[in-house]
């Protein structure tokens, strides 16, 4: 067991937990942040995205010793009030189905629009392929980025 | 429930439902129902147990309004993606003229208040259970806080109406808003059922309307939903491996080396049952992390005893199947005039096979369950389907009696009937019964996918004959599928004697062979009609193109021309050729039928009864010439009754059942061999992901005068044989083997 310190949503997190814990367990056993969920634990489904330094990575493969002294932000940490446009779009449009894949993809999408603010389908599809949808909701997530991209403008265009 | 309205003398078992106030002030309003379902009089929300006959009346409590206004709703559907906690309180908030806003949604415990209509989600039941006693259900708490406002106000209940959460009094324009009517509703009888009046469709506010899901702020904001997110005071965390090899035992393992790995609180060995649909033997790690329960378990070294089913391998049984194809069925389905003489005489003969693999649900949370031993009984946070179950499971085999078992059901990520079963809350149980606090058993994928009630394979040896004016003539179908025992096919893995196009041919012969296994088997999203209607449409597809025929012309002349094809068999069901006539039609007339189109890109169409819901669909699809598949477009037209309750929820269930049922086909394949499942995870088992998702879907409902009925599972069969005739006409390349990805489809 070991002490790390860890830069979780802006907050100072200490955790005494095993060398090679995954972040993913960290943040769910240990911090409480639920939002990040358990899929797969090989980095195939996506389910357990989170952002290091605004980077959308596999928190099931990333050891927490990896994890320390990064920015880490979790859905939790994605806005401090559900107010991230593809956060108010996830709701608008009804993305989800049973939703456990969500916080992942929403995780991914705001990283692609980071990166990439008017991403084409191609664009969506290539940067979500990553993410695992059991439910198959693939075809509104993609309504959903491209919503997000219209409040998106909508808020600068009003500011 | 010390505050309750008396009851009106004896228990008026015709009328319907009930006010009571609350401890807290407030209205709650309940119904009992008898155990077979049938709504019926009713009194007060009190614990009427002691005062009912015994096992013939329980309480049922759906709606509460406090005195400040809140309308709080129970739903008592588990929740699984279908939307159900979102589109049921819908029905009763329509008929009790609420504002959607007011509403909060509240999980019901499994109790006896909620035990019927069931508890559970499945078979796409929720809505055709529910939909009329809901409606009625509103509709009572209307008419008692419009009598209460006329009472109020001494005038004429004609001269009142119900909207947004008040009622209005037209003549004077006078307003009381439902909290305000709280005090005064709660100490009148309850109207007589036959008094009720329901709204007229036509001046709905909120169904039909795209409603988003009550749970979506807290999905896209990461708080504690499902079973998994469920934490505990003192909870400690458990794993499970169970024999890889189904219907195996534990022989012996390390535990000694276990119990001293860092973290572990216990390892266990649990005895289990005989039966795979019981309590699987294995060994329980119990530790203070999921990490270091998982951790320990890669050191764990178990000896098995495999069992009899180790020789069992898909290459086995696919050989049986082909051994079989030539052979009588062990059991015949149906028997309509003379298949043998029709196909000699027929002008088209077409033969050929149909294989499906076993696949798995793989909900994308995987298998959880936290339970609580106390006081000889337990205290269980479950996602599932199908909470009686795993109460049923856990009084059999850790005999503990239902009433000592109190299951609260979180929402489940995932179900498609997966979670219809109750091993992992009997495994949990097993678990917890050993511990000195709570448990959260959670399943690895490895787990998930290698334990799962799989949906079954199966072969079909199909010869068909057309005569020589495209008639369909002649059907034969030797269907190999499997059981547990050869004497019957297991959950999902049965062909009935109806199965289209039973009954629509002069000469139609369908026979069944059960292959045993000890391969779990479970009902899978739209169970049977998964497959079966990409069996049936690509042959019927087959006899089309055989016939030179066109597609539709083909499918709507082997229709025909009744309205009404009465079922027959031991589970009668109606068929009503006159809603699939119509949707088959909309449907090609919205998707552009018959339109020419370039060699690598085709149209194919099908229909398909289940789940009470009639749907057609037609897919677009491009084949490139090295055989990569892309849909284009699929249009849907879902024929489900009168009433679509959430526009936003049904769409999103059609959509997500066209992606599904593409996936599926396209890549789902589970092989076994000695006797286990071949595949671990998701790098060895494809799902479909965004890139092969269709370009454009577009789902249309028809309203019709029928039952407003679910939408979980019937526009998920129709898809693969739209895509596979598409794929025919785009390449010449028939689809027989699932999945698709099996099949070479490049063309020059």
């Amino acid at each position: 067991m070991s002490k790390y310190t860890l830069q979780v949503n802006g907050q100072s997190r200490t955790v005494d937990v095993a060398t090679d814990t995954p972040l993913l367990w960290v943040l769910r056993d240990h911090l409480d942040l639920v939002g990040t969920k358990f899929g797969c634990g090989i980095g195939q489904c996506g389910a357990c995205t989170v952002h290091l330094d605004g980077v959308p990575t596999r928190a099931c493969l990333t050891p927490v010793s990896t994890a320390t002294g990064m920015k880490i932000t979790t859905i939790e940490g994605l806005s401090t009030d559900g107010s991230h446009p593809l956060q108010k779009a996830w709701c608008e449009l009804d993305v989800a189905q049973c939703g456990y894949c969500q916080a992942g993809q929403i995780m991914t999408a705001a990283a692609l629009l980071k990166r990439n603010p008017h991403p084409t389908e191609s664009d969506v599809n290539d940067a979500m392929a990553g993410n695992l949808c059991r439910c198959a909701t693939y075809y509104r997530i993609r309504q959903g980025i491209q919503r997000a991209v219209a409040l998106t403008a909508g808020t600068e265009a009003s500011t | 429930m010390s505050t309750l309205t008396l009851l009106n003398g004896p228990i008026d078992r015709r009328a319907f439902l009930k006010f009571s106030s609350l401890a807290g002030g407030g209205l709650l309003l309940g119904f009992y129902l008898r155990s077979s379902g049938e709504a019926f009089g009713a009194d007060a929300i009190v614990n009427a147990s002691a005062e009912l006959p015994s096992g013939d009346f329980a309480p049922n409590a759906f709606i509460r309004i406090s005195p400040q206004g809140v309308v709080t709703l129970i739903s008592k559907v588990p929740e699984s993606g279908q939307g159900i906690k979102t589109s049921l309180p819908m029905v009763i908030a329509e008929e009790l003229s609420v504002d959607w806003k007011h509403v909060i949604v509240q999980q019901a415990d499994v109790t006896k208040a909620y035990a019927n209509p069931w508890y559970g989600a499945g078979g796409s039941s929720s809505t055709p259970n529910h939909y009329e006693l809901f409606r009625r259900t509103g509709a009572t708490a209307r008419t008692m806080l419009t009598t209460a406002a006329a009472q109020t106000w001494n005038v004429p209940e004609s001269e009142c109406y119900a909207e947004n959460s008040a009622i209005h009094h037209r003549p004077s324009g006078r307003t009381i808003a439902y909290g305000n009517l709280v005090a005064k509703a709660a100490t009148l009888p309850v109207p007589q059922e036959k008094t009720l009046v329901l709204k007229d469709p036509k001046t709905y506010s909120l169904m039909g309307k795209r409603i988003s899901g009550v749970d979506n702020p807290k999905l896209v904001t990461g708080q504690s939903l499902f079973g998994i997110d469920v934490k505990l005071p003192g909870m400690v965390y458990a794993v499970y491996e169970k024999c890889p090899v189904f219907g195996g035992k534990v022989v012996r393992a390390n535990l000694d080396r276990i119990k001293s790995l860092p973290g572990v609180r216990d390892a266990f060995i649990i005895e289990g049952t005989s039966d795979v649909n019981g309590l699987m033997p294995g060994v329980a790690i119990v530790a203070t992390s999921t990490w270091a329960a998982m951790s320990a378990r890669k050191q764990l070294q178990v000896t098995w005893d495999e069992g009899k089913s180790a020789g069992d391998s898909w290459a086995g049984f696919a050989a049986k199947a082909t051994e079989l194809s030539n052979q009588p069925g062990a059991k015949k389905l149906r028997t309509d005039g003379d298949v043998a003489s029709a196909l000699s005489g027929a002008a088209h003969v077409v033969e050929a096979a149909y294989t499906y693999p076993f696949i798995s649900h793989t909900n994308l949370e995987p298998q959880n369950c936290t339970a609580w031993y106390k006081d000889g009984g337990f205290e269980i946070w479950a996602p599932t389907q199908n909470p009686g179950a795993g109460e049923g499971l856990i009084t059999k085999v850790l005999n503990i009696p239902g009433n000592k078992i109190n299951i609260h059901v979180v929402r489940c990520g995932g179900g498609f009937g997966r979670r219809l079963g109750g091993d992992f809350m009997v495994e949990a149980a097993a678990i917890a019964q050993k511990v000195d606090a709570p448990v959260k058993l959670t399943w690895t994928r490895e787990d998930d996918l290698r334990h799962d009630l799989y949906r079954p394979g199966g072969f079909h040896f199909l010869k068909g004959g057309v005569d020589k004016n495209g008639k369909v003539v002649a059907w034969r179908n030797h269907f190999v599928t499997f059981g547990n025992t050869t004497e019957r096919p297991g959950n999902g893995a049965a062909l009935g004697a109806d199965e289209f196009p039973g009954r629509w041919v002069p000469n139609f012969q369908s026979e069944v062979t059960v292959l045993e296994t000890a391969t779990p088997m479970g009902f899978w999203r739209a169970p049977g009609s998964c497959v079966l209607a990409w069996v049936m449409h690509s042959f019927i597809d087959e006899l089309a193109h055989a016939a030179g025929r066109d597609p539709l012309d083909f499918r709507l002349d082997l229709l025909g021309d009744r309205d009404l094809v009465p079922g027959s068999g031991e589970r009668p069901q109606d068929y009503n050729v006159g809603r699939m006539r119509a949707v088959l039609k909309l449907a090609a007339e919205k998707a552009g039928w018959g339109k020419k189109l370039p060699r690598g890109q085709g149209q194919g169409i099908a229909f398909h009864f289940s789940h009470r819901g009639y749907i057609a669909q037609v897919a677009d699809v491009t084949v490139a010439k090295d055989g990569a598949l892309k849909v284009d477009k699929v249009v849907c037209v879902c024929d489900v009754g009168a009433q679509i309750v959430n526009l936003s929820g049904a769409e999103n269930q059609v959509e997500g059942s066209i992606v599904d049922g593409l996936g599926t086909a396209m890549y789902q394949d589970l092989n076994i061999e000695r006797g286990r499942i071949v595949q671990s995870n998701f790098n060895e088992y494809p799902m479909i992901r965004m890139p092969d998702t269709p370009t454009v879907i577009e789902t249309h409902f028809v309203k019709t005068d029928y039952p407003t009925t679910g939408l979980g599972e019937p526009a998920l069969p129709p898809l693969a044989p739209a895509v596979c005739n598409a794929i025919f006409a785009a390449t010449g390349k028939r689809v027989r083997e699932f999945p698709i990805s099996k099949t070479n489809l490049s063309w020059s």
